[in-house]
């Protein structure tokens, strides 16, 4: 494993580096979630501003884990993207058609012919 | 590599790939744990999009996680929000440290930093799981009780400051021979599950008894509060649609409200609870094998990387799990 032993000095010092910025941003949405300030109730773009918030921060997170814990930063180029963007591809899809259904379904429910809360 | 032969150690470990071609520098074991990660993520994701998808459908009366997940060690009856499931995630972001610390120890060869990380990330694990096994608990058991009508909603009871009421602290008592119908008294051996405490006669008296007490159904407001009836509404909506009484949460039914919030949250967490038991395991398995010096022996620790990868994965997924359970 001789790339492993050029590649890993001590990385102990990032390690908890990282650590610390997990969990400030964990205390960050605990906090907003308690609290969930008026303001950040206004929706934009379709959704509430606090849970772009709280999506943002999930994604940097994901970021920080897989590239600093897993380490895929120190993967090559295309190990890095054919794992990274084809979750991302495929999920984005699936999320996509997912939720759509869902909203078009509700909305069948809204306004349409069918009694379900008799 | 095709004529002279020497013996490096790390033979079977690096990807041929063809004469002197190793495109991805990885070992074998490391790609596939990788593309395992990569469908597992795809696993999860499909199940947290379907929870999107029925929670889209029901979008103005899915159950509000905060009043569902309010429970910590020791506070009984005060209302904590989030904070449980927040100390659920440290534990689980710090088991993950534990283990890139190993993962670091082992690529200097230190045997017993290794151990004791290694030690360390177990018993995180299985702390996340005691944790894990205590919010079920408190989901399954319930804590109000509440009313299901006909159309299967579910009918809280508040008062009129609009803190919630427990069934058992209003409902009358009203004698009844009605007993739990099990399988040894009946024809053919067919039973029926627990009774629950009250009766739904029980209930409807405690509240025309209670003047203060009001229902609320599972329609989100636009402030996203569910709706409180009016005292008259309230008893009206009881006789003419109550059809039974719910204590907690199981795949049926639900005191929180849609049946498939219960049933989303049994199985991912379930499955995820599950993904972490067998990463405790594999954990176990390869603590021992350091114990024994096997990679001492084979002259470098990508097992423990290998494992690390799989374990940094169960803590990925409970960071979704987190945002789209309890935050969102």
């Amino acid at each position: 494993m001789a790339h492993d032993i050029a590649h890993h000095e001590s990385n102990t010092k990032r390690i908890w580096v990282v650590f610390g910025i997990l969990s400030f941003v964990t205390l960050v949405e605990v906090v907003l979630g308690i609290f969930k300030p008026d303001v950040l109730n206004n929706v934009v773009l379709g959704m509430k501003i606090l849970n772009w918030i709280f999506i943002i921060l999930t994604l940097y997170k994901a970021y920080l884990i897989t590239w600093a814990f897993m380490h895929m930063e120190g993967e090559t180029k295309g190990l890095r993207r054919s794992v990274v963007w084809t979750g991302i591809f495929l999920v984005s899809y699936l999320i996509f058609i997912l939720l759509t259904e869902g909203n078009y379904v509700h909305e069948v429910f809204q306004n349409g012919h069918k009694a379900w809360d008799f | 590599m095709s004529t002279t032969v020497i013996k490096t150690g790390t033979e079977g470990n690096i990807w041929g790939g063809g004469e002197g071609v190793q495109p991805l520098k990885a070992s074998y074991g490391k790609l596939m744990m990788w593309f395992f990660i990569l469908s597992d993520a795809l696993t999860f994701s499909g199940f947290l999009a379907a929870y999107g998808f029925s929670r889209f459908k029901f979008i103005d009366s899915w159950p509000i996680a905060d009043e569902v997940f309010n429970h910590f060690p020791f506070m009984h009856g005060v209302d904590a929000p989030m904070y449980y499931v927040a100390l659920m995630t440290f534990i689980l972001v710090f088991s993950s440290v534990t283990m890139v610390l190993a993962v670091d120890a082992g690529h200097h060869m230190k045997k017993n930093k290794v151990v004791t990380y290694m030690a360390l990330t177990i018993l995180g694990g299985f702390v996340f799981l005691g944790s894990q096994a205590w919010e079920w608990k408190n989901f399954i058991k319930g804590e109000y009780g509440a009313i299901e009508t006909k159309g299967r909603q579910i009918l809280q009871l508040v008062d009129t400051d609009g803190h919630r009421v427990k069934l058992s602290e209003i409902a009358a008592s009203i004698p009844s021979d009605r007993v739990q119908h099990e399988n040894k008294n009946g024809v053919w051996y067919e039973g029926e599950s627990t009774l629950p405490s009250f009766t739904l006669e029980e209930v409807i008296a405690g509240v025309e008894a209670n003047p203060n007490v009001l229902v609320r159904t599972q329609v989100l407001t636009k402030k996203g509060e569910k709706t409180v009836l009016s005292r008259a509404e309230s008893i009206a909506k009881l006789k003419k649609d109550g059809a039974l009484i719910v204590e907690g949460a199981n795949l049926v039914r639900n005191e929180y409200g849609s049946p498939l919030f219960a049933d989303f949250f049994f199985f991912i967490t379930g499955f995820h609870g599950f993904h972490v038991f067998t990463g405790v395991l594999i954990n176990i398995i390869i603590f021992f094998n350091v114990l024994l010096g096997t990679y001492e022996k084979r002259g470098h620790y990508e097992m423990v990387e290998k494992v690390g990868l799989y374990w940094h994965f169960v803590d990925l997924v409970w960071v979704f799990v987190f945002t789209f359970f309890y935050l969102v």
